[in-house]
């Protein structure tokens, strides 16, 4: 794991070598959630809730999926941006190292500029947490962490997924999008709002529904099952990583067979 | 310590043809060919030696390399390199091995050069006595002492490409692949290249395969050629053999005063001809050189002669002839 | 003229050789404008007020806006001109016969044009056929629809003499990030790409009113729908058409001065 770390002070050394051009890119990663978040705002000032849920319990749960999203896609930027390591042969750059594929891909590329939008989530969440009448206990708290490290690991394992897909072709792949920023879009609204085959996929087959959904529940009081089993819901999220790492590895063996 | 039996590999390309039509159609039905990449490739190489893998563009070159470094998995055949097959057990056998690319680069472009080589260092896991050692080795015989702190993107490519040639080396590897290592580079640099590779071949027994287009290199360096066309292995034998099967020709160049007209000589063909300068090519095994330089003093005065074997790309393009590729 | 089709035509053939990526594009888009809508029904379905807009318009809206997408969003780049401004190959452009702005505006219609046609059919078969509510409704009338078509075209070229801004910016700030994010993140909202205008508070509506973004996507897309009547359309298509004329009139200054100063200075 310290080559991880490694990796990172690298690229990030090499990234602070244009200081204009990463506040410009972090300033445009706060302000686009921004203004998403500015439309949710205005559709709470017009319909006052949202199917029961008040805007702060909406804003607590758009903050940790925000947060979420934006730390992995700025630690887990190298799988997000796997397609040019296998158009310009970087991979087999990576074949030719004595380690495995998934540490060197996860360290070869790092996106900082993402921290504007790790601020955004943050100013929300900091907001949310104000004004929302909730009791806070350890457990909660505690809670509370390993949803938002859930949470990047269901994205880290949908950004893995869809990596795999570049070992077959390198088009077409704005499709994980609709997981990645789609899964993002939805998940930051409590997922029951949705029809019931909408809430039961983005539970069972991608786990956002124990990552966000259930524990924020269980914060806002509103659920009577033991908190214990609440709080551990989030690491559900590493069964779908592991999922996600065999289907990667199923992906190597293919590229390397076929070439590229 | 390198054997190759019977490697082959073939890919399906997709097929893409020009005009509005056809794109359109390409919408709905896409076409493929199988290309044989490599067929029935077998040669063996002892270690120590260094061997110029040459071809056409398009020839399987890379696809070897590919399948020798461990990257990519034939159809059918074995290979065995020091005792290991590449894909099967590639993490245990990347260790032993290194390779440059000659047009990609495997530093971090903006942190300085010795950053790069720190992380490949943890990568490769060398003990810091052993790194320490490798790296003095390869900054005093590269003369990598003023350029070892700039960041990569300062460097000129000459300058690059020693970077990268040692980056290859840190971990002492017994086998070094190199493909175009020195390609674009000026002539000072093209030298320090090739003395260095045959200085490690020297002192540490570094088995080097060699792909490369300048036919300098495989002369200075390789003692061995291997050629590929269009999937097999064409020939496999030494540079001298090549040489005595087609380098027999000969051109010589003389200058003389000033002439009126052309001078024939027999037995030798003039390819070009000015008041003040001639040349002719010859076969020497036919003709030998003393008695065409008689030939033409008994004409003109002669003021100066040059005489050149056949350029080595001109044999490689009559093998490349002979084998229709 | 012919010049023109040329580039045309060669952006379509680029277009169509990836029928992936085309496919791809499709099924994404498609999945967002369900996203989008899931949020909304949600929303209207737990309210009993009175609203600006019906479910089945802001439907319409979002449909309309994922069909259309290529043609009004501002965040297209064409790293191609980009690239000659700042490395300075814009020298060699400038040696060819052809008036700039008119080059390069025409590029990058094409370059919208090819990247929607080839989507916005199949995207717009499908969400005609989808359930309540989530179907995309017919246009009001038969004249909703021709003004939406003219209002539509005309948008399309607001939005193109707006990014021609974006770009020649670039030979005063040498930065193509810095010149999108500015305009985009804005023009984002303010368009009316985030939430139809009617449903944003009074003073965000009459913020928008100054600028000429929500002449791209909002105007149209209500114009279809019948939420805007005949004669508003009407006084708004001028408008558009007054917006698209000063645009042009900037860009063509803007762009002349920063040859000149390119040319003065030798790139």
């Amino acid at each position: 794991m310290t080559l991880y770390f490694k990796y990172l002070l690298i690229l990030f050394k090499s990234q602070m070598q244009y200081r204009t051009s990463f506040w410009l890119l972090s300033f445009g990663q706060f302000f686009i959630p921004f203004s998403v978040f500015a439309g949710l705002y205005f559709m709470f000032e017009r319909f006052g809730d949202l199917q029961g849920w008040t805007f702060y319990e909406v804003a607590l749960c758009y903050g940790i999926v925000h947060m979420a999203f934006a730390i992995s896609e700025c630690f887990i930027r190298g799988f997000d941006a796997f397609s040019s390591l296998v158009v310009n042969g970087e991979f087999d750059r990576l074949l030719v190292r004595p380690r495995s594929t998934i540490v060197q891909v996860l360290g070869s590329k790092f996106e900082f500029t993402r921290v504007g939008r790790m601020l955004q989530g943050a100013v929300v969440l900091g907001w949310a947490l104000i004004y929302l009448p909730v009791d806070w206990n350890i457990a909660k708290a505690v809670t509370l962490m390993l949803m938002i490290a859930g949470g990047v690991i269901v994205f880290s394992g949908i950004y893995m997924l869809g990596a795999t897909l570049c070992f077959w072709t390198v088009q077409g792949l704005e499709v994980i999008n609709v997981f990645t920023d789609g899964g993002r879009e939805m998940a930051q609204y409590p997922l029951n709002i949705y029809a019931k085959w909408v809430t039961r996929f983005f539970t069972f087959i991608i786990p956002f529904g124990f990552v966000s959904y259930l524990p924020l529940m269980f914060i806002l009081d509103r659920t009577d099952g033991p908190a214990w089993l609440y709080m551990l819901m989030p690491l559900s999220s590493f069964l779908f990583l592991l999922l996600c790492m065999g289907v990667w590895s199923i992906g190597v063996r293919h590229y390397r067979s076929t070439g590229s | 310590m390198i054997q190759l039996e019977g490697i082959s590999k073939s890919f399906k390309v997709a097929e893409r043809s020009a005009g509005l039509k056809q794109a359109a159609k390409a919408l709905f039905v896409r076409k493929h060919r199988t290309v044989e990449a490599l067929s029935e490739i077998s040669f063996h190489i002892p270690e120590g030696e260094i061997v110029g893998y040459i071809g056409p563009n398009g020839a399987g070159k890379s696809t070897t390399i590919k399948v020798m470094s461990g990257v990519l998995v034939p159809d059918k055949g074995s290979c065995s390199i020091m005792g290991y097959t590449p894909w099967k057990d590639r993490a245990a056998y990347v260790r032993n091995i290194g390779v440059v690319f000659g047009q990609r680069s495997q530093l971090w472009w903006d942190v300085p050069v010795i950053d790069s080589y720190e992380l490949l260092r943890d990568i490769y896991k060398i003990p810091q006595a052993e790194y320490k050692a490798s790296l003095d080795m390869l900054v005093e015989t590269l003369d990598l002492h003023t350029i070892i702190q700039m960041p990569v993107r300062q460097l000129s490519l000459g300058q690059r490409m020693r970077c990268e040639i040692a980056a290859s080396l840190l971990h002492s590897p017994k086998v070094l692949f190199l493909d175009e290592p020195t390609i674009g580079l000026d002539a000072v640099s093209k030298i320090a290249v090739r003395d260095f590779i045959k200085e490690i071949n020297k002192e540490k027994g570094v088995t080097v395969i060699l792909t490369t287009h300048d036919m300098n290199d495989i002369e200075a360096l390789a003692s061995r050629i291997l050629m590929i066309g269009k999937g097999t292995l064409l020939y496999d034998g030494s540079l001298q053999e090549l040489r005595g099967r087609f380098g027999t020709q000969r051109t010589i160049t003389v200058d003389f005063e000033p002439q009126q007209h052309e001078i024939f000589i027999p037995g030798t063909e003039l390819l070009s001809w000015t008041s003040e300068r001639a040349v002719y090519s010859f076969d020497h095994e036919q003709l030998s050189v003393a008695a065409v330089i008689a030939g033409i003093s008994e004409q003109v005065k002669l003021l100066d002669v040059a005489i050149d074997t056949k350029p080595i790309d001109e044999i490689i393009v009559q093998l490349y002839k002979e084998h229709q590729i | 003229m012919s010049a023109y089709l040329s580039v045309c035509k060669l952006r379509f053939i680029n277009g169509l050789q990836y029928r992936t990526a085309a496919f791809a594009g499709l099924t994404t888009q498609l999945f967002f404008g369900l996203i989008f809508i899931m949020v909304y029904v949600a929303f209207y379905n737990g309210s009993t007020k009175a609203l600006p807009m019906e479910l089945n318009e802001v439907v319409t809206y979002v449909w309309l806006q994922q069909i259309f997408l290529g043609l009004i969003m501002l965040w297209l780049r064409d790293n191609e001109i980009f690239g000659l401004i700042t490395n300075g190959n814009i020298a060699y452009e400038l040696c060819r016969p052809v008036e700039m702005y008119g080059f390069w505006y025409s590029k990058l219609l094409a370059q919208r044009v090819a990247n929607t046609v080839l989507r916005c059919l199949p995207i717009a078969f499908i969400v005609l056929l989808l359930p309540q509510p989530y179907r995309l409704s017919l246009p009001h009338s038969w004249s909703s629809f021709t003004l939406f078509l003219i209002a539509l075209l005309l948008g399309l070229l607001v939005t193109v003499s707006i990014s021609m801004l974006i770009y020649i910016s670039v030979f005063w700030t040498m930065s193509p990030v810095g010149s999108i994010m500015m305009i985009a993140v804005a023009s984002e909202l303010l368009a009316g790409m985030i939430l139809p205008i009617p449903l944003m508070p009074i003073w965000m509506q009459n913020i928008t009113y100054f600028l000429p973004f929500r002449w791209t996507v909002d105007f149209p897309f209500r114009v279809y729908s019948g939420h805007i009547p005949y004669m508003e359309a009407i006084w708004g298509i001028a408008i558009q058409l007054i917006w698209l004329i000063l645009l042009i009139a900037v860009g063509t200054w803007c762009l002349r001065k920063a040859l000149r100063r390119v040319v003065l200075q030798g790139g």
